[in-house]
Protein backbone atom coordinates (compact mmCIF):
# COMPACT_ATOMS: atom_id res chain seq x y z
CA UNK A 1 0.00 0.00 0.00
CA UNK A 2 1.49 3.31 -1.36
CA UNK A 3 -1.00 5.48 0.75
CA UNK A 4 1.21 6.09 3.36
CA UNK A 5 -0.72 8.26 5.63
CA UNK A 6 -4.32 10.06 5.89
CA UNK A 7 -3.89 12.88 8.27
CA UNK A 8 -6.41 15.51 9.74
CA UNK A 9 -4.41 18.50 11.05
CA UNK A 10 -6.24 22.16 10.36
CA UNK A 11 -3.16 23.49 9.56
CA UNK A 12 -2.45 21.29 6.45
CA UNK A 13 0.87 21.60 4.63
CA UNK A 14 3.43 22.60 7.54
CA UNK A 15 6.43 21.51 9.31
CA UNK A 16 5.11 18.57 10.71
CA UNK A 17 3.78 17.31 7.43
CA UNK A 18 6.40 17.95 5.31
CA UNK A 19 9.74 17.55 7.50
CA UNK A 20 8.44 15.33 9.92
CA UNK A 21 6.08 13.03 8.29
CA UNK A 22 7.45 13.33 5.01
CA UNK A 23 10.83 12.64 5.85
CA UNK A 24 9.93 9.64 8.21
CA UNK A 25 7.88 7.73 5.41
CA UNK A 26 10.07 9.22 2.46
CA UNK A 27 6.43 10.98 1.14
CA UNK A 28 6.61 11.77 -2.20
CA UNK A 29 3.51 13.43 -3.06
CA UNK A 30 0.69 14.88 -0.49
CA UNK A 31 -2.86 15.48 -1.84
CA UNK A 32 -4.69 18.16 0.45
CA UNK A 33 -8.57 17.01 0.18
CA UNK A 34 -10.61 20.30 0.81
CA UNK A 35 -13.66 20.92 -1.06
CA UNK A 36 -12.95 24.97 -0.55
CA UNK A 37 -9.53 25.18 -1.07
CA UNK A 38 -10.04 23.18 -4.42
CA UNK A 39 -11.80 25.84 -5.46
CA UNK A 40 -8.67 28.67 -4.27
CA UNK A 41 -6.46 29.45 -6.62
CA UNK A 42 -4.89 31.97 -3.91
CA UNK A 43 -4.95 28.80 -1.00
CA UNK A 44 -3.29 26.48 -2.89
CA UNK A 45 -0.59 28.99 -3.93
CA UNK A 46 -0.11 29.59 -0.40
CA UNK A 47 -0.08 26.08 0.40
CA UNK A 48 2.73 25.44 -2.50
CA UNK A 49 5.17 27.28 -0.74
CA UNK A 50 5.97 25.58 2.26
CA UNK A 51 6.88 22.76 0.15
CA UNK A 52 10.31 21.42 -0.31
CA UNK A 53 11.41 20.95 -4.14
CA UNK A 54 11.26 17.11 -4.05
CA UNK A 55 7.68 16.63 -2.81
CA UNK A 56 4.52 17.14 -5.31
CA UNK A 57 1.22 18.94 -3.64
CA UNK A 58 -1.99 18.77 -5.76
CA UNK A 59 -5.49 19.70 -4.55
CA UNK A 60 -8.90 17.55 -4.76
CA UNK A 61 -12.61 18.00 -3.73
CA UNK A 62 -13.83 15.32 -1.31
CA UNK A 63 -15.59 13.41 -4.21
CA UNK A 64 -12.63 14.04 -6.45
CA UNK A 65 -10.49 12.09 -3.52
CA UNK A 66 -12.91 9.71 -3.18
CA UNK A 67 -12.49 8.29 -6.83
CA UNK A 68 -8.61 8.99 -6.76
CA UNK A 69 -8.07 6.39 -3.78
CA UNK A 70 -7.32 2.71 -5.63
CA UNK A 71 -4.95 5.19 -8.27
CA UNK A 72 -2.75 6.28 -5.15
CA UNK A 73 -2.76 3.26 -3.74
CA UNK A 74 -2.13 1.16 -6.63
CA UNK A 75 0.47 3.92 -7.71
CA UNK A 76 4.15 3.44 -6.57
CA UNK A 77 4.47 7.00 -5.33
CA UNK A 78 4.15 7.59 -1.38
CA UNK A 79 1.63 9.72 -0.78
CA UNK A 80 0.07 11.37 2.35
CA UNK A 81 -3.67 12.44 2.19
CA UNK A 82 -4.42 15.68 4.19
CA UNK A 83 -7.77 16.89 5.64
CA UNK A 84 -8.38 20.11 7.77
CA UNK A 85 -11.84 19.19 9.28
CA UNK A 86 -13.37 16.43 10.79
CA UNK A 87 -16.18 16.53 8.24
CA UNK A 88 -13.88 16.52 5.40
CA UNK A 89 -12.14 12.87 6.76
CA UNK A 90 -15.24 10.86 7.24
CA UNK A 91 -17.02 11.81 3.96
CA UNK A 92 -13.70 10.48 2.46
CA UNK A 93 -12.82 7.72 5.29
CA UNK A 94 -16.81 6.20 4.66
CA UNK A 95 -16.59 6.73 0.96
CA UNK A 96 -13.10 5.42 0.04
CA UNK A 97 -13.10 2.76 2.28
CA UNK A 98 -9.88 3.91 4.17
CA UNK A 99 -9.15 1.66 7.54
CA UNK A 100 -7.13 4.01 9.19
CA UNK A 101 -6.65 7.60 10.04
CA UNK A 102 -4.02 10.03 11.78
CA UNK A 103 -5.31 12.94 14.20
CA UNK A 104 -2.38 15.42 13.84
CA UNK A 105 -3.90 18.79 14.54
CA UNK A 106 -6.83 20.43 15.67
CA UNK A 107 -6.60 23.24 17.98
CA UNK A 108 -8.67 25.63 19.78
CA UNK A 109 -12.08 27.47 18.64
CA UNK A 110 -14.77 28.31 20.80
CA UNK A 111 -16.89 25.34 20.89
CA UNK A 112 -14.06 22.38 21.51
CA UNK A 113 -12.01 21.69 24.85
CA UNK A 114 -8.30 20.45 25.07
CA UNK A 115 -7.88 16.46 24.67
CA UNK A 116 -4.12 16.50 23.83
CA UNK A 117 -1.56 19.32 23.48
CA UNK A 118 -2.63 19.44 20.24
CA UNK A 119 -6.32 18.43 19.84
CA UNK A 120 -9.15 20.05 20.57
CA UNK A 121 -12.62 19.07 19.87
CA UNK A 122 -15.88 19.70 19.99
CA UNK A 123 -18.50 16.87 21.65
CA UNK A 124 -19.94 17.12 17.76
CA UNK A 125 -16.53 16.37 16.40
CA UNK A 126 -15.76 13.56 19.23
CA UNK A 127 -19.13 11.74 18.44
CA UNK A 128 -18.19 11.69 14.69
CA UNK A 129 -14.93 10.22 15.14
CA UNK A 130 -16.34 7.76 17.60
CA UNK A 131 -18.77 6.76 14.74
CA UNK A 132 -16.27 6.26 12.26
CA UNK A 133 -13.62 4.05 14.83
CA UNK A 134 -17.08 1.93 15.82
CA UNK A 135 -17.33 0.65 12.02
CA UNK A 136 -13.98 -0.15 12.47
CA UNK A 137 -11.63 2.16 11.57
CA UNK A 138 -8.12 2.79 13.27
CA UNK A 139 -8.26 6.45 14.47
CA UNK A 140 -5.43 7.69 16.37
CA UNK A 141 -4.04 10.66 17.72
CA UNK A 142 0.23 11.69 16.82
CA UNK A 143 1.14 15.06 15.57
CA UNK A 144 4.84 13.53 15.13
CA UNK A 145 6.39 9.97 13.84
CA UNK A 146 8.38 10.07 17.12
CA UNK A 147 5.09 10.71 19.53
CA UNK A 148 3.37 7.88 21.07
CA UNK A 149 -0.02 7.22 19.26
CA UNK A 150 -2.72 8.06 21.22
CA UNK A 151 -6.28 6.06 20.69
CA UNK A 152 -9.08 7.87 20.40
CA UNK A 153 -10.85 6.21 23.04
CA UNK A 154 -8.40 7.91 25.16
CA UNK A 155 -8.94 10.97 24.03
CA UNK A 156 -12.89 11.26 23.80
CA UNK B 1 7.42 62.28 12.46
CA UNK B 2 5.57 59.57 10.54
CA UNK B 3 4.16 56.55 12.51
CA UNK B 4 7.14 53.89 13.10
CA UNK B 5 6.35 50.38 11.75
CA UNK B 6 5.22 47.96 14.03
CA UNK B 7 7.16 44.73 13.93
CA UNK B 8 6.06 41.52 14.80
CA UNK B 9 7.53 37.76 15.27
CA UNK B 10 5.50 35.04 14.54
CA UNK B 11 7.40 31.62 14.90
CA UNK B 12 6.77 28.12 15.98
CA UNK B 13 7.22 27.20 19.60
CA UNK B 14 8.76 30.25 21.75
CA UNK B 15 11.35 31.08 18.78
CA UNK B 16 9.93 34.20 18.74
CA UNK B 17 9.69 35.24 21.92
CA UNK B 18 13.21 34.03 22.08
CA UNK B 19 14.44 36.46 19.18
CA UNK B 20 12.37 39.59 20.91
CA UNK B 21 13.83 38.88 24.11
CA UNK B 22 16.92 38.91 22.41
CA UNK B 23 16.44 41.86 20.48
CA UNK B 24 15.33 43.62 23.95
CA UNK B 25 18.61 42.47 26.20
CA UNK B 26 21.07 43.49 22.68
CA UNK B 27 18.86 47.01 22.39
CA UNK B 28 16.89 47.58 25.37
CA UNK B 29 14.37 48.56 22.63
CA UNK B 30 10.94 46.79 23.67
CA UNK B 31 8.35 47.39 20.39
CA UNK B 32 8.31 43.77 18.86
CA UNK B 33 5.65 41.95 19.32
CA UNK B 34 6.20 38.36 19.61
CA UNK B 35 3.45 35.44 18.37
CA UNK B 36 3.77 31.80 18.37
CA UNK B 37 1.59 29.20 16.89
CA UNK B 38 1.19 27.34 19.53
CA UNK B 39 -2.64 25.69 19.52
CA UNK B 40 -3.51 27.41 17.05
CA UNK B 41 -4.69 27.52 13.41
CA UNK B 42 -3.27 29.58 10.84
CA UNK B 43 -7.04 31.19 11.22
CA UNK B 44 -6.80 31.52 14.90
CA UNK B 45 -3.52 32.44 14.41
CA UNK B 46 -4.33 35.21 11.96
CA UNK B 47 -6.97 37.10 14.09
CA UNK B 48 -3.80 37.28 16.66
CA UNK B 49 -2.26 39.36 13.93
CA UNK B 50 -4.72 41.51 13.33
CA UNK B 51 -5.46 42.40 17.03
CA UNK B 52 -1.74 42.92 17.77
CA UNK B 53 -1.19 45.18 14.47
CA UNK B 54 -4.53 46.56 13.96
CA UNK B 55 -4.72 49.36 11.11
CA UNK B 56 -0.97 50.04 11.50
CA UNK B 57 1.73 49.74 8.71
CA UNK B 58 3.85 47.23 9.73
CA UNK B 59 6.21 44.13 8.93
CA UNK B 60 5.89 40.95 10.46
CA UNK B 61 9.11 38.53 10.47
CA UNK B 62 7.92 34.41 10.38
CA UNK B 63 10.52 31.37 10.80
CA UNK B 64 9.94 29.41 7.86
CA UNK B 65 8.84 30.36 4.19
CA UNK B 66 5.96 28.14 4.56
CA UNK B 67 3.72 26.19 6.71
CA UNK B 68 1.59 27.65 9.17
CA UNK B 69 2.82 30.91 10.60
CA UNK B 70 3.62 32.24 6.73
CA UNK B 71 -0.17 30.95 5.98
CA UNK B 72 -1.55 33.22 8.76
CA UNK B 73 1.03 36.24 7.90
CA UNK B 74 -0.36 36.03 4.30
CA UNK B 75 -4.37 35.39 5.16
CA UNK B 76 -3.50 38.55 7.65
CA UNK B 77 -1.77 40.65 4.26
CA UNK B 78 -4.68 40.13 2.53
CA UNK B 79 -7.05 42.47 3.95
CA UNK B 80 -4.08 44.44 5.28
CA UNK B 81 -2.21 46.40 2.29
CA UNK B 82 0.12 47.95 4.22
CA UNK B 83 1.41 44.95 6.01
CA UNK B 84 4.85 43.57 4.61
CA UNK B 85 6.08 40.19 5.15
CA UNK B 86 9.48 38.19 5.23
CA UNK B 87 10.11 34.57 5.82
CA UNK B 88 13.31 33.72 7.06
CA UNK B 89 13.61 35.82 10.18
CA UNK B 90 17.10 35.85 11.92
CA UNK B 91 18.46 38.35 14.66
CA UNK B 92 20.60 40.28 12.59
CA UNK B 93 17.76 41.51 10.47
CA UNK B 94 15.43 42.38 13.11
CA UNK B 95 18.32 44.09 14.91
CA UNK B 96 18.69 46.45 12.35
CA UNK B 97 14.61 46.68 11.44
CA UNK B 98 14.08 48.02 15.29
CA UNK B 99 16.32 51.13 14.25
CA UNK B 100 14.56 51.48 10.85
CA UNK B 101 11.29 51.91 11.31
CA UNK B 102 10.68 54.91 9.42
CA UNK B 103 10.59 53.59 5.95
CA UNK B 104 7.74 51.99 4.07
CA UNK B 105 6.66 48.55 4.56
CA UNK B 106 7.79 47.32 1.55
CA UNK B 107 11.15 48.70 1.82
CA UNK B 108 11.11 47.55 5.53
CA UNK B 109 11.20 43.93 4.31
CA UNK B 110 13.62 45.00 1.62
CA UNK B 111 15.96 45.97 3.49
CA UNK B 112 15.19 43.32 6.14
CA UNK B 113 16.21 40.49 3.47
CA UNK B 114 19.49 42.22 2.33
CA UNK B 115 20.78 42.79 6.54
CA UNK B 116 19.48 39.54 7.30
CA UNK B 117 21.00 37.58 4.46
CA UNK B 118 24.27 39.23 4.54
CA UNK B 119 24.17 37.55 8.53
CA UNK B 120 24.84 34.41 6.95
CA UNK B 121 27.60 33.16 6.50
CA UNK B 122 30.02 30.25 6.34
CA UNK B 123 32.81 31.41 8.96
CA UNK B 124 36.55 30.14 8.52
CA UNK B 125 39.22 29.85 10.79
Amino acid sequence: MTLELVRLDDRLVHGQVVVGWGQALAISLVVLVDDRVRQSDWEQELYRMGMPPDMELRFASVPEAIAAVPAWDASPRKTLVLTGDVDSLVRLVKGAGLRRVNIGGLHQQADRRQRLRYIYLSDAEARELRCLADTGVEVVAQDVPTARPVPLNEIT
Amino acid sequence: MSERLKGVVVSHAALAQGLVDAVRQITGEDDLIPLSNEGCDSGLLASRLKDAIGDAPAVVFVDLPGGSCLQAAMKHQRGAPSVSIVAGVNLAMLLDFIYHRDLSPVEAARRAVEQGGRAVRAVAL
